[in-house]
């Protein structure tokens, strides 16, 4: 007997429905960008949200996570608009072109877009959209995997976002860092960003996602990046959100042939985020550095979901993943790392490790190979342990109190992946970062 | 003045007794060597001392300087003048060998109530003690221990030492596993740190290391208590005629 089940739909998934009817015939784009939308929203339709039988999604249940789905975010007013001046600030020292968009849409007069280095293009997706700007008729939708719901819902509903092109061979000195700020309201943003690097060019993006404790407001943030060949481009993503928030976001990135692509995520906001990173290796000869540290307190939920796809030849990646877990914390990484049968001498090695420092948090690791060539270097291992205490006892041994000591073998440990950082005021700021973390851990300020 | 007064220390380690109701008495300026057969508790009371987790008396007294060591954690010991030096030295990755160094040194001088020292009068201080323990600048950018050999995890060991300028040093077994030119350099960082002010308590299985450190005083320790005091010499009879007459006298 065969019987179709039909799944009651739950009030987020009502609510999104009900959002995107309203919302589908204000958002801009031309008809082809409405049938692209159309059908990005039947995937949804169809599948739902994602929930813990659907394996790449098994620790983090949607269906029961997101318990309603905000309204979709209005312009920023003059209040959310001043609240951005100081966003971003764990970057203060960094001479970056700030790009700022406040729940969700891009704010011109906060933004450093004069005298852009040559080659250079930015502009916002709202307005790109709108103009029916060719670079997205090439690009956009082709790289975030259209069956994953975050993506399907990302392209149904986006509103603005950073489209951004850098020329071929041109070196862009100074990095660009997209600051995403949600407001107090607790809305839903759905920002989409378009990155192309073109061949031999250069460049460094820093996104940060941030906004106030006390609102529960969901981002779902998804950023395409094409990278040429022989372009050297770094990645790095900081989530910052409130304690309250609800954060999806996906880097979507094609690397061509003889790149060089380092990609880093610094999770410490938010109570429920999720992490995608989709990188497909198409060209040969191309080295990768995929790495983040996650550093997670109270009952914050944070997985990180990574596929890294060698579709050509003699590529090398190095996958390096920490996460430190206190109070009730749940830490989460999925690593697939997938070896098509054309890409012969691919070396990836994949390493997560989670330090628990509480009996009561949890980590989950699921690493992943799936090789189809013959002639490969392919390895991945995790751990998940506690503190040492015998380091610790050494260190104490030389005069260090425990909580100093403590913190010093936290940042050792997260250390592995943010000296992976070529930026030295980047890795520094991100070091000072996790010594804040620390503080707030309440227990060195003790000391 | 005794500096360190052990009184019928008993310790246990997983309920089994290790310690029996060792008696120790250390004055300032003294170096003491505490020689004995492997099992015989030499690493438990140096580890008791330095306040490891797990190593608590049953019964007992310890006083340092005139005060309860018990009541003190480690970190307070060794701001109070302990310094044990490891017998397996831990590697730390990710913690620069120069950052532990003035972490400790700091936070040390801060629970005395001491200024912390400057980067230009601390970098002086590692540099030319580093020198004269021939340790490499390029170690001390490493982190702590990783990569180092065997030799060269004993003399940071002593640097480390020579930088805290503890009250009483605790070397365990530190002549194990080093080749005689190490030794010798381990030894001579040891001897310059040799003050009235300062004692010296000296773990060791074999006489070959006190030929280069010379004891006031050696004990023997069998079977979890001092079994036997004397001078210098008695080192080298040890070095002839082994531990056996001790172990049948403990068993006794």
């Amino acid at each position: 007997m065969n019987r179709e089940v039909t799944i009651i739909k739950t009030a987020a998934e009502n609510a999104l429905a009900q959002t995107f009817t309203q919302a589908r015939t204000r958002l801009p784009g031309d008809d082809a960008v409405a049938a692209q939308r159309q059908a990005a929203f039947d995937v949804f339709t169809k599948e739902g949200l994602p929930h813990r039988r659907v394996e790449d999604w098994k620790y983090t249940d949607l269906r029961v996570l997101m318990r309603e789905a905000k309204p979709l975010a209005s312009p920023p007013d003059a209040a959310a608009r001043t609240s951005a001046k100081t966003a971003g600030a764990v970057l203060r020292d960094i001479d970056a072109r700030r790009l700022v968009f406040v729940d969700g849409a891009f704010v011109a007069e906060l933004s450093d877009v004069a005298n852009l280095e040559s080659g250079l293009i930015v502009r916002s997706l709202g307005q790109a959209l709108a103009d029916g700007d060719p670079l997205l008729t090439a690009h956009l939708g082709k790289l975030a995997p259209a069956k994953d719901v975050a993506v399907a819902l990302n392209t149904a509903l986006m509103g603005d976002g950073a489209v951004i092109s850098i020329a071929a061979g041109s070196t862009i000195e100074r990095p660009l860092h997209l600051v995403f700020l949600a407001s107090a309201k607790p809305a839903a943003t759905f920002v989409r960003s378009l990155v192309v690097v073109e061949a031999r060019a250069r460049a460094m993006l820093i996104e940060s996602h941030e906004g106030p404790p006390g609102s529960d407001y969901q981002v779902n943030a998804a950023l395409e990046l094409f990278v040429g060949d022989e372009a050297h481009v770094d990645h790095v993503k900081i989530i910052n959100e409130g304690a309250d928030a609800l954060h999806v976001s996906t880097l979507a990135a094609a690397i061509g042939a003889h790149a060089r692509f380092n990609a880093f995520t610094y999770t410490a906001g938010g109570a429920v985020v999720r992490n995608q990173l989709f990188l497909n290796f198409d060209g040969e000869g191309t080295v990768a550095g995929i790495r983040g540290a996650t550093l997670l307190k109270g009952s914050q939920h944070a997985d990180t979901t990574l596929v890294a796809n060698h579709i050509a030849r003699d590529c090398q990646s190095r996958e390096v993943f920490k996460t430190v877990l206190d109070d009730e914390a749940h830490g989460v990484f999925q690593g697939r790392i997938i070896v098509r049968p054309h890409a012969q001498k691919t070396d990836a090695k994949m390493m997560t490790r989670a330090l628990l420092l509480s009996d009561r948090a949890e980590a989950d690791n699921k690493p992943e190979l799936e090789i189809f060539a013959d002639d490969v270097q392919c390895g991945h291992g995790a751990t998940a342990g506690a503190l040492d205490d015998e380091l610790k006892f050494y260190l104490m041994a030389r005069g260090i109190p425990e909580a100093e000591a403590e913190a010093l073998l936290i940042q050792a440990f997260l250390g592995e992946a943010i000296e992976g950082i070529e930026h030295a005021g980047l890795r520094e700021a991100l070091m000072e970062s996790v010594a804040a973390w620390l503080l707030a851990r309440g227990r060195v300020g003790d000391a | 003045m005794a500096l360190l007064e052990i009184e019928d220390l008993h310790v246990e380690i997983d309920g089994k007794e290790i310690l029996k109701g060792l008696d120790l008495t250390v004055n300032a300026g003294e170096v003491h060597a505490i020689m004995g057969p492997n099992g015989s508790g030499k690493s438990t009371l140096a580890y008791v001392l330095a306040g490891k987790d797990g190593y608590q008396p049953t019964a007992g007294e310890v006083r340092f300087n005139g005060k309860n060591l018990f009541d003190m954690t480690a970190d307070e010991r060794a701001a109070a003048g302990m310094f044990l030096a490891f017998q397996y030295p831990l590697e730390i990755p990710g913690v620069a060998t120069m950052t532990f160094l003035r972490t400790a040194l700091n936070a040390q001088r801060k629970k005395r109530g001491e200024a912390e020292l400057s980067t230009p009068e601390f970098l002086k201080k590692v540099r030319d003690l580093s020198g004269t323990l021939g340790i490499e600048p390029d170690m001390l950018r490493r982190a702590v221990n990783v990569g180092f050999s065997g030799g060269e995890k004993k003399r940071n060991e002593i640097l480390q030492m020579a930088l805290l300028e503890p009250r009483l040093a605790v070397l365990d077994e530190t002549d194990s596993g080093l080749d005689i030119d190490a030794l010798k350099i381990v030894a001579e960082g040891v001897n310059r740190l040799r003050s009235p002010q300062r004692s010296f308590v000296v773990i060791t299985h074999y006489q070959r290391l006190l030929s280069y450190i010379v004891p006031d005083i050696v004990h023997v320790l069998s079977a979890g208590r001092i079994v036997k005091t004397g001078g210098k010499d008695l080192a080298l009879e040890l070095e002839a005629r082994g531990y056996a007459e001790y172990q049948e006298e403990a068993v006794a």
